[in-house]
């Protein structure tokens, strides 16, 4: 943002202190509840506004995931599975209540590692994953509810693999459902942002949960690989690309392991021409740049009322305008850094095509600074269905705007993607919300607001972005499987799982060892 | 100068090409419901977010004097006295006597007959008064019209008007008639606002600048608001304000960013600036300071003069006086330190 030096807009400097930040050099994996070396190549994690090295961190191979898959595997067997749920609660609540204590230190960390606002790691990531874990202490000792009939059981262990954009919050997501599930864990953090993952290893030390219950592993995409694929392992996690998310169902497929993706989007934030106009501009905003738009529910395809379209652009211009991009660590940064040179590139090459294909490309005049990774908040207008930037993910401050003229037409334009995470309807009129939300095809549809999280509300999505839930009473369930009763469906299940994994075995795919293991598992 | 008599055919004239007709109950009607709704989730969120401005050093220090040059420090108690209005004023000339670098307010706001005290007590400190030196002085602004329930009929509310611009008052805060707002009777509550401006008018050719008081605690609705600032601006008020101070909830920030929409909306549409003036419950240096960044984040910063923004206050100069002091001298002192008017 570019005011003049007296100008009040101009704000003063206002940086969080890093002083409460007390990191170590190099971080090892957390493995049975202690760090340890990795045997892979130790790499280095960056601030990616700064692109100085925060830490040096190790790499876990093969053998290392052997290593935390038998940890998470003991633990459950003679620890966890054996607990009551009310004493799983009391960890869950313990680790909430710790998260809560050292929220400070935790979105330093979170800034500083993903170059997200301070004021958004403080306001928003930190306080909703301690509440996922305080939400989930409560069904720990209530499974009975969870919806999947009397006296439900654990998975076993299940395999976490999350991404960069919500470091804390997607660990949080992850964990807290299948610990008050019974379920143990080996959780494999996202390359570019493992540090506040680290220290939420500290805090499970610091809250004296039982060794190996949880396992945190850092590496690169071979690591979450060689996780995914570890015959041992009951459940598998993931959130991230789509690209990634059908490698993972590829892999899985056929090996007993239940599995939930949580994938990309292409969210349609639709506004009709009676909307609260101011209230809309902003939830077009906190809709497409928040969190930079790394965020695989963003609104980043604007269906706007043709009759309203050239207000609602100066609007959204002028508001633009006030954004302020710059150092995460400043309390007044609107927009911070791109969280790694690699989505940068990515970001560009994809907005250069939206002008090659004519869009137009407009972004306030804001100066970005000389090192890190920074894209100015971008908008296309003149989008058509057509366009690339209107179809594929962008995963940046990127928004496109294409018009409708009917509720019939934008429900179309709307559902006209391979994906559907999410989108955004703008109205004063309350049928009108629900007739419209009723034939979206979305997991999540917010009326009048956008981006917003609560751990009682499921989320998850149609078609390409992914299945399963998360969150909510829905999202234990993913972790839960039913009772074993002569005759009942879930033992059928658990009986072609079996025949599952002694197909896999006679492939020598997995382990005699693994398979005994998965058979006690699926009892 | 334009006559009274030529301004207000000129604001009526505006207001029938607005509106497409006369300003009939059901002109107005059409015209403000067909303003867009507030989503009163939404705008509590923005206000929230504003809010969380972190406004340090050198900002700080600029907007402690900013907020100082844009109080109206008040009085309106039954219990007013001569002495207590001239104390006020002393307050108003000098608010720290220990530092005299510190800014004057920009304006007594008293009951109507107490502004010949007022004028007396400013002295040499009153406004000059000429359109070259807008804001040389201090003004005096009177509350009028039966404030503050505004229950009384439309002669004696002009009475009161003319009374109050006689006896020298630079501005008048007049309540709209909050009955006829709520039972649909806008052609009334903008006439009226009509004839109060129409009132203004002084002898020195000069208008008295017209606050228009919307009392938004008692339109419950942001929605109202809205439209009761819509109606405000184009009945010709060169303020629209908030409260008297008597209603709870006075000021709020939610309230007061969506006046400053409207206001925002007004200039982009004629490019005339509107003033915004919230009132009662704000008395700290922190909530004020919000009030700083709603205003220059949404209608720009060049609102923050006393031609265009103005906090109706008499609590919040002591507590702005303290940060005033403390960040001169690098520690907090106390309520001795700074003097009650």
């Amino acid at each position: 943002m570019s005011f003049s030096s007296t100008s009040f807009l101009n704000y003063a400097p206002a940086p969080e202190s890093t002083a409460l930040l007390n990191l170590k050099p190099d971080y090892g994996l957390f493995i049975n509840g202690d760090f340890q070396p990795g045997n892979g190549t130790p790499f280095q994690t960056i601030s990616p506004a700064t692109e100085k090295q925060i830490a040096m961190i190790a790499s876990a191979n093969e053998a290392d995931v052997d290593t935390a898959v038998a940890a998470a595997r003991r633990a459950y067997d003679r620890t966890w599975s054996r607990m009551s749920g009310s004493d799983r609660g009391k960890y869950l609540f313990r680790i909430a209540r710790l998260m809560q204590e050292r929220a400070r230190e935790l979105a330093v960390a979170e800034s500083l590692d993903n170059g997200k606002p301070i004021t958004e790691s403080r306001d928003v990531d930190i306080p909703l994953a301690a509440a996922w874990f305080f939400y989930y202490a409560g069904w720990a000792d209530k499974l009975d509810y969870a919806g999947v009939g009397p006296n439900p059981a654990a998975l076993g262990v299940a395999a976490q693999v999350i991404p960069w954009n919500f470091p804390l919050l997607m660990l949080a997501w992850k964990i807290a459902p299948a610990l008050a599930a019974g379920n143990t864990v080996v959780l494999k953090p996202a390359e570019t942002t493992p540090l506040t993952a680290l220290l939420f290893a500290e805090i499970l030390q610091q809250a004296d949960l039982p060794a190996g219950v949880v396992n945190i592993i850092t590496g690169a995409g071979s690591t979450g690989q060689a996780l995914v694929n570890h015959p041992d392992v009951n459940k598998v996690a993931f959130t991230g690309s789509t690209a990634v998310g059908r490698m993972i169902a590829r892999s899985v497929a056929g090996t007993g392991k239940k599995l939930t993706l949580e994938l990309g989007g292409k969210g349609a934030n639709i506004v009709f021409d009676d909307a609260p106009i101011d209230q809309a501009i902003e939830g077009i905003i906190s809709g497409v740049f928040f969190n930079q738009g790394h965020v695989c529910c963003a609104g980043s395809r604007l269906l706007v009322q043709e009759s309203i379209h050239d207000e609602v652009i100066d609007r959204l211009k002028a508001r633009m305008s006030t954004l302020r991009v710059g150092d995460p660590l400043d309390k007044n940064t609107d927009v911070g850094a791109i969280n790694s040179a690699e989505q940068l590139q990515r970001i560009r090459e994809l907005s250069d095509i939206g002008e090659q294909e004519g869009a137009e490309r407009w972004s306030p005049d804001c100066a970005l600074p000389q090192n890190g990774f920074w894209f100015a908040p971008t908008i296309f207008t003149n989008v058509s269905t057509s366009h690339r930037i209107a179809r594929d993910e962008v995963f940046g401050p990127v928004l496109s705007v294409l018009t409708f003229r009917t509720p019939a037409e934008a429900i179309a334009k709307a559902n006209n993607t391979p994906y559907g995470l999410s989108a955004g309807i703008w109205s004063d009129k309350g049928s009108r919300i629900l007739a419209v939300a009723d034939k979206l095809r979305a997991g999540v549809i917010w009326a009048n607001t956008f981006n917003k999280f609560d751990p009682a509300s499921p989320f998850g999505g149609y078609k390409e972005s992914g299945y399963g839930r998360e969150g909510g009473r829905h999202g234990l369930a993913a972790y839960l499987a039913p009772a074993a009763r002569p005759g009942s469906r879930a033992r059928t299940a658990a009986i072609s799982a079996k025949a599952g994994s002694a197909k896999a075995s006679t492939e020598k795919v997995s382990t005699e060892k693994a398979a005994a293991a998965r058979k006690k598992a699926t009892k | 100068m334009t006559s009274p008599a030529s301004a207000e055919l000129a604001t009526r004239e505006r207001t029938t090409t607005l509106l497409g007709g006369e300003a009939t109950d059901a002109n107005l009607r059409r015209y403000l419901h067909g303003i867009p709704g507030i989503d009163a989730v939404g705008l509590e969120a923005r206000a929230a977010g504003l809010g969380t401005r972190s406004i340090k050093t050198s900002s700080k220090r600029w907007a402690i004097d900013t907020i100082i040059s844009l109080i109206d420090l008040t009085t309106l108690e039954g219990a007013d006295t001569h002495g207590k209005v001239r104390s006020l004023v002393s307050k108003a000339v000098s608010p720290d006597p220990s530092s005299p670098d510190c800014p004057r307010v920009a304006a007594v706001c008293v009951y109507g007959d107490m502004v010949s005290v007022a004028v007396e007590a400013l002295g040499a400190a009153h406004s000059a008064r000429t359109p070259e030196t807008p804001d040389a002085g201090i003004r005096v602004a009177a509350v009028a019209t039966a404030f503050p329930s505004g229950r009384a009929s439309l002669a004696v509310k002009l009475a009161d008007v003319a009374d109050a611009v006689s006896a020298g008052a630079d501005e008048i805060d007049m309540v709209i008639d909050r009955g006829a707002f709520l039972s649909g009777r806008y052609g009334q509550v903008y006439d009226e606002i009509v004839a109060v401006k129409a009132a203004c008018a002084r002898a020195d050719g000069a208008d008295a600048h017209l606050k228009v008081i919307l009392e938004t605690g008692e339109l419950n609705t942001y929605d109202n608001v809205r439209r009761a600032s819509w109606l405000a601006i184009l009945a010709g008020g060169d303020f629209i304000k908030t409260s008297t101070g008597k209603v709870a909830p006075a000021a709020t920030l939610p309230v007061t960013l969506s006046m400053l929409e409207v206001v925002r909306d007004w200039h982009r549409l004629t490019g005339v600036k509107i003033g915004v003036k919230p009132a009662g419950g704000i008395r700290t240096s922190k909530d004020a300071i919000k009030y700083l960044v709603t205003v220059a984040e949404t209608v720009g910063e060049e609102w923050l003069t006393p031609q265009l923004f103005r906090f109706g206050a008499s609590s919040l100069l002591n507590d702005v006086l303290l940060q005033r002091q403390k960040m001169t001298t690098g520690h907090y002192s106390g309520p001795d330190y700074v003097t009650i008017d």
